[in-house]
């Protein structure tokens, strides 16, 4: 009973925790439609602050309280919804998505930065040097005591923000129909302000209650408050005592895992795992709120033609090979990942550009592909990609069964909670046995080696060899992904995205769907890790743990994930060009872990992705067939020379990269003499009047006498 | 009276100037071309209220009577033309602003808050400047019925009730124009005539109004100009019985 009592009240200060954090969360998606999930982190960034001012500083306490609580914090809350979220009002959900995982990993850059993450920082508790205060037959601590007060107070305040204060009301009724809000005189822009300036303190509020009970280390500590995100879901994002109840539910459990679970090797993991898993099944049992009103979208993915599809392989096999045959061995591996990158990225693709479905455990996918090729893939055994491609596929079917009824930010929150369950307890498991029939060892609890890929006779061991195979393999799979947006099983997925409730009214199987694309794509990113594997030689799960894999899902996003170009832009930005510049300018490469948090925060300006701009840029080049082939020529006639050793490897880099910019200058300048742009045909008579040659240009591609239409169109 | 007039327009002052001629029009729109994303739906729209009448707006679905009025409140941008309030050009002024000035709208639909309490509904009248005693006296003594129900959640009353809140807030505030869009929307014709005798007693008291009705028939009544809209243009503008004729023609398509 002592150890229930103990045990119940360590749920609880767990709980208050949980719930003061979550009803900040709960604040800004309910008033601005945007999930936040960098909430963690602003109470980690809070945390940090706080050790800053109070430990390091020696601030007085309530001083430094005050500081963080009252004036960094909302401080920091407004600024993130002047400079980044108020720019995302009619943008998709994925967009939504990417830009507060973004600030999420760009914070969690920051926090490296500032506070070096090698140095212990000790944190005391609030009162701990008074005694704990006995209740019954066990204790409770201040802090304890005073984590429950303030929970208690911010319940109290909360519900009389809402209800009795004017901007409380006006933020509710927001919520209902902002654009009536305005007419009735409120100011949205102020509403919003105000709901993330609180709900930043209250996740500051959070981030300093909890940071002496658990290491600092930037992300834990962003991390930990999934089991916050899992209240929040109990409350379904809007009811707050639905809210602390959640909390409480999440809190105590947590509470009684760590005293009454058996004392056994496979389960410590578990225990870590366990906010993971009760988001999942708070997710999978409670029924979805509605998400908040579905916005038009900006976004804008064109079709792919068949012939840009063939142009965009065919280059990047020719930039694979270019590549492997101009850079020195240590370039070589440190720019290898690329294409392995890029063939997880492109797995994201047919799932989140096409069919809308956003995950985020790609890279646990990858992470099972690479311990098949590592126990299944002995002297590089190539029918263990087969097994790879396989087996993950088979998983990614199964999540995507409880995904069915999963999605946007639910989605997206049901992935990150199996990749933590994954990283946290499954790859750290120690050996273990299937019926007794066969052992099976994921990562030996450390890390395992993986043999290069041996294919037809060929052992593809030198990174060399490695990047032309990779690169050929992404180009094979740019070419899938474009059969399928071009065919009867993308148009379903576009669908899909569309609109789920009108598919199924048109007797579309959704679960037939679902399925495939899931598999589908886990089988692309097992493969994909698969080969990563190999060229890594030795992988271990923090290769593949979630808060490595959110940048290669940010960063696709920023490309474009409607296509190809989007997912290896997003792994050469990642592999290729973070690298390139850290070795360019090693004085500030500690400060470029942001840049990837940056890139996608910056996504919200332009939500249909870099790779787009790119397009719209080069397309000049593709439209002249003489600047193309002149264009091909000089970049292969580089290439010779460059191979004949007359140039080096910066002057070919530099004369390459050049090429392009200067065909597109010659394009342009050659097109100008021609009749410049034509509204294309659809959008005439809709955005300027009709005139008699659009009659005419539409009487040509219709193939009809001219008369004829002549006639019916003026009638 | 509130002070519409006071509205700041964003750009430049000096240009207002440039209606100098007084003609006590309190809304006059100007040209107005309007789009959706890439498609046109308003073509060059004039239209005019002068002080203390009520103007209705009629034409058949789709025409961009909808439209129009975001534009007049501020919803909605306009890609060209001049919005002008008691003489001064207000475009780009923001919706809020113009509400805190004296411009009301009560949109399509229901214009309540369904999730807030009747009482809350009527606190959020409080942003253009009455305490919630003046507009609560104003609101119940006009609809008694609500007064019974200033507790119970919007959202759960009858739809009537929901549209006579949402008219509250077109007298409680009293402001200097008030633009109504299709009051009469799923409303038993008892409840319609109820309402629009409530528009009645408003324009009596001296506010200008533009009303964007269905049922011609209803709001003709009360209307001291109308204007047709097909296509977005305004294809008839004049007194009610001019237009009697050009009415039927313009909801049929001729
Ligand atoms: N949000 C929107 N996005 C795109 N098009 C729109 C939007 N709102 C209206 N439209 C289009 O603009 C045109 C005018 O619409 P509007 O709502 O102004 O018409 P209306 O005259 O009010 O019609 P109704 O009598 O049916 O209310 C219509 O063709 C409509 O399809
Ligand atoms: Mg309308």
């Amino acid at each position: 009973m002592d150890k229930f009592l103990t045990f119940t009240i360590v749920g609880l200060a767990t709980s208050a925790i949980y719930a003061v954090i979550a009803s900040g969360l709960v604040l800004t998606y309910t008033t601005t439609g945007i999930f936040n999930f960098a909430q963690g982190a602003i109470g980690m960034l809070a945390a940090f602050t706080y050790w800053q001012l109070r430990f390091s500083w020696g601030w007085p306490t309530p001083v430094a309280l005050i500081v963080v609580l009252f004036v960094l914090a909302p401080l920091f809350g407004i600024l993130i919804d002047r400079v980044i979220m108020r720019g995302l009002q009619d943008t998709s959900e994925t967009t939504k998505l990417v830009v507060s995982i973004s600030l999420l990993i760009g914070m969690i850059g920051l926090a490296q930065i500032i506070w070096d993450p090698n140095v212990s920082r000790p944190y005391a508790t609030f009162f701990a040097t008074s005694k704990p205060l006995a209740i019954g037959p066990t204790t409770i601590t201040w802090h304890q005591l005073i984590t429950i007060a303030v929970a208690i107070a911010v319940a109290i305040g909360l519900r009389f923000l809402l209800y009795a204060t004017r901007i409380g009301i006006a933020m509710r009724a927001a919520v209902d129909d902002r654009p009536l809000a305005t007419l009735n005189g409120a100011r949205p822009h102020r509403v919003s302000m105000f709901a993330w300036a609180i709900g930043s303190s209250l996740a500051a509020l959070g981030g300093i209650l909890i940071a002496p009970l658990v290491p600092l280390e930037a992300g834990t500590l962003s991390l930990l408050i999934i089991s916050a995100y899992a209240a929040a879901i109990f409350g379904r994002l809007r009811s707050f005592p639905l809210v602390f109840v959640g909390a409480i539910v999440v809190g105590c459990t947590e509470g009684y895992l760590s005293g009454y679970l058996p004392q056994n090797q496979y389960l410590p993991g578990l225990r870590l795992a366990s906010p993971a898993i009760l988001l999942f099944i708070v997710l999978l049992l409670l029924p979805n709120p509605r998400l908040r009103g579905r916005t038009r979208s900006r976004e804008f993915f064109p079709m792919p033609s068949r012939r840009g599809a063939l142009g965009f392989a065919a280059g990047v096999t020719a930039a694979g090979v270019v590549l492997a045959t101009t850079m020195s061995q240590p370039d070589l591996v440190t720019y290898g990942r690329v294409f392995s990158v890029g063939i997880i990225a492109l797995s994201l693709v047919p799932l989140v550009g096409f069919a809308g479905q956003v995950s985020l455990c790609q890279l646990s996918f990858a992470g099972i592909g690479a311990i098949v090729m590592a126990h299944l893939g002995h002297n590089g055994n190539p029918i263990a990609l087969v097994w790879a491609v396989l087996i993950t596929a088979a998983i990614g079917a199964v999540i995507a069964l409880p995904a069915l009824r999963l999605s946007g930010i639910y989605l997206a929150l049901g992935t990150a909670a199996f990749a933590i369950a994954l990283d946290r307890w499954i790859f750290t498991l120690p050996k273990f046995s299937v019926f007794g029939l066969f052992n099976i060892d994921l990562f030996q609890q450390g890390s395992v080696s993986v043999d290069p890929l041996r294919l037809f006779g060929f052992t593809f061991d030198t990174p060399g060899s490695q990047m032309v195979l990779l690169s050929s393999v992404f180009a094979l799979l740019s070419l899938l992904v474009v059969a399928i947006r071009r065919g009867r099983f993308g148009r379903r997925l576009l669908a899909m995205k569309d609109s789920e409730a009108a598919c199924a009214t048109l007797g579309l199987n959704l679960l037939g769907t679902k399925v495939t694309v899931f598999a589908l794509s886990a089988g692309m990113a097992g493969l994909g890790g698969a080969l990563l594997g190999s060229q890594l030689s030795s992988v271990s799960p923090q290769n593949f743990d979630l808060v490595t894999g959110l940048p290669i899902f940010a960063l696709a996003v920023v490309g474009g994930i409607g296509a190809a170009g989007g997912a290896l832009f997003g792994a050469v930005s990642l592999a290729g060009l973070l690298p390139l510049l850290a070795a360019l300018l090693p004085s500030v490469s500690q400060y470029l872990v942001i840049l990837p948090g940056l890139a996608g925060i910056g996504l919200g300006r332009n939500p249909n992705g870099a790779v787009h701009d790119l397009r719209e840029g080069f397309m000049p080049i593709a439209k002249s067939r003489i600047v193309l082939v002149a264009t091909v020529v000089v970049l292969a006639g580089l290439y010779a020379i460059r191979m004949l050793d007359a140039i080096d490897n910066w002057t070919y880099a530099l004369l390459t990269m050049t090429t392009p910019l200067v065909a597109v200058v010659a394009a342009t300048l050659l097109r100008r003499e021609r009749a410049d742009g034509v509204v294309p045909l659809e959008w005439r008579g809709v955005t300027e009047p009709w005139t008699d040659d659009d009659v005419r240009d539409l009487d040509r591609v219709l193939g009809l006498t001219e008369v004829e239409l002549h006639g019916a169109a003026r009638g | 009276m509130s002070n519409l007039s006071a509205v700041e327009p964003p750009d430049n002052p000096a240009r207002s100037n440039e209606t100098g001629h007084q003609d006590h029009n309190l809304l006059e729109l100007r040209g107005i071309r309007a789009a959706y994303e890439r498609i046109d739906v308003l073509f060059g729209v004039d239209l005019v209220v002068p002080e203390a009448s009520v103007v209705a707006l009629l034409g058949p679905n789709g025409a961009g009577k909808t439209t129009t009025l975001r534009v007049a409140a501020g919803l909605h941008v306009p890609s060209a033309g001049d919005v002008l309030i008691a003489g001064r050009r207000v475009n780009g002024a923001k919706p809020e602003e113009l509400a805190r000035h004296g411009l009301c709208m009560i949109p399509e639909g229901r214009g309540i808050f369904p999730n807030l309490t009747v009482r809350e509904n009527l606190r959020m009248m409080t942003y253009v400047g009455r305490s919630l005693a003046e507009i609560e006296e104003i609101a119940y003594s006009r609809f008694p019925r609500l007064a019974e129900r200033r507790t119970q959640t919007a959202g759960t009353l009858s739809g009537g009730e929901q549209q006579m809140l949402a008219m509250a807030r077109g007298m409680a505030t009293e402001p200097a124009l008030l633009i109504l869009d299709e009051l009469s929307m799923g409303l038993a014709p008892i409840i319609v005539a109820e309402l629009y005798e409530m528009v009645a007693q408003v324009a009596r008291s001296g506010v200008s109004i533009l009303v964007v009705e269905q049922f011609a028939s209803t709001v003709l009544g009360v209307a001291d100009y109308a204007a047709i809209m097909v296509h977005g243009r305004i294809e008839r503008a004049g007194r009610p019985d001019e237009l009697a004729a050009d009415l039927s023609k313009a909801y049929l398509g001729g």
